[in-house]
C-alpha cells in the first residue's frame, strides 16, 4: 500500500517534471538484463527501459557490437544471461533456428496496447519479436555540388555513374564512397543492388543457390563501375571510413547505411557548409526496375526463453516502457522509428524515400548469413580485376554450398 | 636429474598442459570429424514492418530432438577435411584433369581458399622470419658497439614495436600507408603517381605486412642475440684480434658460430608465430588480398551469425599439422645436438 502510495507521487512528480530519470512501470519484480548493439538510437530505448528498475526491478543493459556473437551463447544458457535480446533482421535467425526466443503474444494482450500492427514480427501466426526502427542504404549527396554542376539527383545507376563521371571531368578526383570492404560490407552491397533487380537468391523452398545469372552478373559490374570513381582504398573502405572523407568534402555521391545520416548533418559535424549541403535519397534503381536498391532492415527485441515468466513479463514491460512514444522526444533524429507517432526529419529521408519506393527487406532466411559471408570473402578479386565476374559468381556457390553443407541446410 | 625428481617438478605443468592444451585438442579434433544435423524447414508466413512473405525458416523443435539424439551432429569423417573450403581434393582433380598449362594449374589452386591462405602463409612465415634474425642480429650488433651512456634509451626505443600491442601496431602503420597518411602520401609524391595504393595492390598489401611483420618481431631477436653477445667469450675474440682477423671476420667466424643455438632458438618461435600469423591481417584490413590459415578459423567463427564449428576445428589441426612439418626439422637437429653432447 504504502509503495502504491510513493509510486503515485512519484508517477506525478514524472509528469510534472516531465521526464525524470526515475518512473514507474508497474513491474512488481524481476530481473531485466538487455543485451543489444552500440549505437545512439538503442542507447536511448535502454536509458528509458532503466527508468524502471526500483528496489524489486533490477535492469541491466549490455550494449556492444560484439552482441550478436554472443547472443547464442548467452540465451542457450539456462537460466539465459540476458531476458532481452536486441535483435536485427538477421541477427533473430539464429535465435529462431534454436529455439531461444519466447512468443510475445500473450505479454502483448496484456500490456502492448502501445504497439502498432507494423512492428510485430509474426512467424507462423505467433509474434517473436517487436520491431521499433528500420534502418538501410541509401544515396548520399552534396546538393550544392550537384546544383553547381547541373546534376539532377540520380534515381538509377546509369545516372549515377553520369553524375560522377561530370564531377570526376570537372576535377572531382574521386567523387563516390560507398562501403565495399571485403567481408560483411562488401557483401551488404551486393545484396542491396541483387535485390534491387527482383531476382531471388535461391530456389524456391531450397537452401540452392540461384545467383549465377544475369543479374548476378549486372550487379557485379556495376560494382566493378563504382569502384571506378572511388578512392583507390575503397577496398578498405567501412562506414566509419567513408564518414572522415565525406566531412573533408572529397566526396560528393555515397552509398552509405541510414543509420548514419543523423551524424553527418548534426550538431556536432565539423564542416557546417557541408553538413547543411547533405542530402539523402533513396537508393538508386537498377537497370530497368524501379525498385531502389536496398535492403530494408529493422531492429527490434526479443524475450529469452530460458528465463522465469516473471523475468520475462518484466523484461517485456520494461521495453515497452523503453519503446513508448515519449522515447521520440529528443530522441527524432536518432533513427527512423517504427514507432507510433514518428515524424521523420530531414535524417530519415533516404530510408523514408526507399520505403517509399518499396525497397525489399532483408531475407530472413536461416541460410542468408552463410551466402553473406560467402559473398563477402569471395567478390574483391573480381573488383580488382584479377578474375571474371562469372569465376566470382562460382566461387561464391562453391564458398557458399561448403557452408551450407556443414550447416545441414544442403546435401 | 633423476627421473623421479624431474617427474616430481614437472607434473604441475604437465597437468595443465593435459588439461587446458591436449584436451582441447582432442575435442577440436573430435569436432572435425562431425557437420550439423540436416537442417528440417518448414515454410512458414512471416510478417513485419515491410510486409508478409512466405519464407523458409528452421523447425526448432525437430532440430532439438536430433540434436539431444546426437549431440555432436552428423559424422562425416575426413570430408570436411577434403571439401572445397579445406584441402579441396575433387577441386583439385578437376583443376588437374582440365587445366591446359602450368599456370593456369597455379592460378586455379590458388583461387582456392584454403591453398591461397596457406601459401600467404608460409610466403610470410619464410621471408619474414630470415629477416627478423638477420635484421634482429644487425641491431643487436650495432647497440652492442655504441658508448654505453646511449646504449639504454636506444634499447627502449628497439623495443618498442614489440611492447605496442600487434593490433595497434598495425592500426598506427594502417593509417600511415593511408593516401592521405604520411607513408603513402609521401610514396605517391616520390613516385609522382596519384594512384598509388599501398592498401589496393595485392603485392603492396603483402609486401606491407612482411614490412610490418619484421618490424614487429625484429625486437625479440634482437633481444635474445644482445643478451648472447654479452656471453661471448673475450679471450677467443681477442685471439682472433692478434691472429689479425679484421672485425668483419671475427663476426664471422667467431660471434656467428657461437650465437648459433640462439638463432636456432629463435627461429623455432618465429616460425611457430608467423605461421599463426592473424593481426597484421585485420589491422591493415588486408583481407581482401591476404588470408592466412588463422583469418580462416575467426572467419568461420565469427563471420556469420551462426559459426561453422567443424569448418574451423579442420582448419586448427591443418594448421598444427603446418606448425609440426615446419618445426620437424629444427626440432630434429636440437635432438641431434642433445644426444651428441650427452
Amino acid at each position: 500500500m504504502n509503495l502504491r502510495v510513493k509510486a503515485t507521487v512519484a508517477a506525478g512528480a514524472l509528469i510534472a517534471s516531465a521526464g525524470g530519470a526515475w518512473a514507474d512501470c508497474g513491474i512488481e519484480s524481476g530481473s531485466v538484463r538487455i543485451l543489444s548493439n552500440d549505437f545512439p538510437a538503442l542507447s536511448a530505448v535502454n536509458t528509458r527501459a532503466a527508468e524502471c528498475a526500483s528496489g524489486t526491478v533490477e535492469v541491466t543493459a549490455n550494449q556492444t557490437t560484439e552482441h550478436r556473437n554472443i547472443q547464442v551463447p548467452a540465451l542457450s544458457a539456462n537460466p539465459a544471461t540476458y531476458t532481452v535480446a536486441v535483435i536485427a533482421t538477421s541477427s533473430i535467425v539464429p535465435l529462431l533456428s534454436d529455439d531461444l526466443v519466447r512468443p510475445l503474444d500473450g505479454y502483448i494482450e496484456k500490456w502492448g496496447d502501445q504497439l502498432l500492427d507494423s512492428q510485430k514480427i509474426v512467424i507462423d501466426g505467433k509474434t517473436m519479436a517487436i520491431a521499433f526502427m528500420a534502418n538501410a542504404q541509401h544515396l548520399y549527396y552534396r546538393e550544392d555540388v550537384l546544383a553547381e554542376h547541373g546534376i539532377e539527383v540520380p534515381q538509377t545507376y546509369d545516372e549515377l555513374f553520369a553524375a560522377a563521371e561530370k564531377l570526376q571531368q570537372a576535377g572531382w578526383e574521386y567523387p563516390l564512397s560507398s562501403n565495399f570492404m571485403p567481408g560483411w560490407n562488401l557483401a551488404a552491397e551486393f545484396i542491396n543492388l541483387y535485390l534491387g533487380t527482383g531476382n531471388r537468391f535461391f530456389e524456391p523452398g531450397s537452401a540452392n543457390l540461384a545467383i549465377d545469372n544475369e543479374d548476378g552478373l549486372a550487379v557485379l559490374e556495376t560494382m566493378k563501375k563504382m569502384t571506378e570513381y572511388m578512392s583507390p582504398d575503397y577496398i578498405t573502405y567501412d562506414s566509419n571510413a567513408q564518414t572522415p572523407i565525406w566531412e573533408a568534402g572529397e566526396v560528393a555521391l555515397s552509398i552509405a547505411w541510414g543509420s548514419r545520416a543523423g551524424n553527418y548533418i548534426g550538431a556536432d559535424a565539423p564542416d557546417r557548409a557541408i553538413a547543411d549541403s547533405t542530402a539523402f535519397a533513396a537508393a538508386p534503381t537498377l537497370g530497368d526496375s524501379t525498385t531502389p536498391t536496398a535492403a530494408l532492415w529493422w531492429d527490434g527485441f526479443t524475450i529469452a526463453k530460458n528465463i522465469s515468466d516473471e523475468d520475462a513479463e518484466a523484461s517485456f514491460r520494461a521495453m515497452m516502457h523503453g519503446i513508448a512514444p515519449e522515447v521520440l522526444e529528443g530522441n527524432m533524429d536518432k533513427a527512423v522509428w517504427l514507432i507510433d507517432g514518428f515524424v521523420p526529419t530531414r535524417a530519415a529521408d533516404g530510408v523514408m524515400a526507399n520505403l517509399k519506393g518499396k525497397a525489399k527487406p532483408y531475407p530472413m532466411l536461416p541460410y542468408i548469413g552463410l551466402l553473406h559471408v560467402a559473398l563477402g570473402d569471395n567478390l574483391s578479386e573480381y573488383l580488382q580485376g584479377n578474375e571474371s565476374a562469372e569465376q566470382a559468381l562460382a566461387d561464391v556457390k562453391a564458398a557458399y554450398t561448403t557452408a551450407a553443407t556443414e550447416a545441414g541446410f544442403l546435401n | 636429474m633423476p627421473h623421479k625428481t624431474f617427474l616430481a617438478f614437472i607434473w604441475p605443468s604437465l597437468l595443465a598442459m593435459i588439461l587446458f592444451i591436449a584436451l582441447p585438442i582432442v575435442s577440436v579434433g573430435y569436432q572435425s570429424l562431425f557437420i550439423e544435423h540436416e537442417q528440417i524447414l518448414i515454410e512458414s508466413e512471416t510478417c513485419g514492418p515491410f510486409g508478409c512473405d512466405t519464407e523458409v525458416s528452421v523447425d526448432a523443435a525437430a532440430m532439438a530432438e536430433l540434436r539431444e539424439a546426437q549431440p555432436a551432429g552428423r559424422f562425416t569423417g575426413l570430408g570436411t577435411y577434403t571439401n572445397a573450403s579445406h584441402l579441396a581434393f575433387d577441386e583439385i582433380g578437376e583443376i588437374f584433369a582440365t587445366s591446359e598449362n602450368f599456370g593456369e594449374i597455379r592460378n586455379r589452386i590458388m583461387n582456392l581458399p584454403f591453398y591461397k591462405a596457406l601459401i600467404f602463409t608460409l610466403a610470410y612465415t619464410f621471408i619474414v622470419t630470415p629477416l627478423v634474425i638477420i635484421l634482429g642480429f644487425a641491431i643487436a650488433l650495432v647497440v652492442n658497439s655504441i658508448p654505453r651512456l646511449l646504449k639504454g634509451p636506444v634499447i627502449f626505443f628497439s623495443l618498442l614495436p614489440m611492447l605496442v600491442t600487434p593490433l595497434v601496431g598495425s592500426l598506427v602503420l594502417y593509417w600511415m600507408i593511408d593516401s592521405r597518411g604520411i607513408i603513402g602520401a609521401a610514396l605517391q609524391a616520390l613516385f609522382s603517381d596519384p594512384t598509388l595504393s599501398l592498401k589496393a595492390s595485392p603485392t603492396l598489401t603483402w609486401i606491407t605486412l612482411f614490412v610490418y611483420g619484421v618490424w614487429h618481431s625484429a625486437p625479440f631477436a634482437f633481444v635474445v642475440f644482445y643478451a648472447g653477445l654479452q656471453t661471448v667469450p673475450q679471450d677467443t675474440l681477442e685471439s682472433a684480434m692478434v691472429d689479425g682477423a679484421s672485425r668483419w671476420e671475427r663476426v664471422r667466424f667467431v660471434i656467428v658460430p657461437y650465437l648459433m643455438p640462439l638463432a636456432t632458438f629463435i627461429a623455432l618461435m618465429q616460425l611457430m608465430d608467423n605461421f599463426r600469423v592473424f593481426e597484421p591481417i585485420i589491422g591493415f584490413s588486408a583481407a581482401a588480398s591476404a588470408t592466412s590459415l588463422s583469418y580462416l578459423i575467426y572467419n568461420d567463427l565469427r563471420a556469420s551469425e551462426s559459426p561453422l564449428f567443424g569448418s574451423a576445428a579442420a582448419t586448427s589441426l591443418l594448421t598444427i599439422l603446418g606448425v609440426i612439418i615446419l618445426l620437424l626439422p629444427v626440432l630434429r637437429r636440437n635432438w641431434r645436438e642433445f644426444n651428441r653432447k650427452t
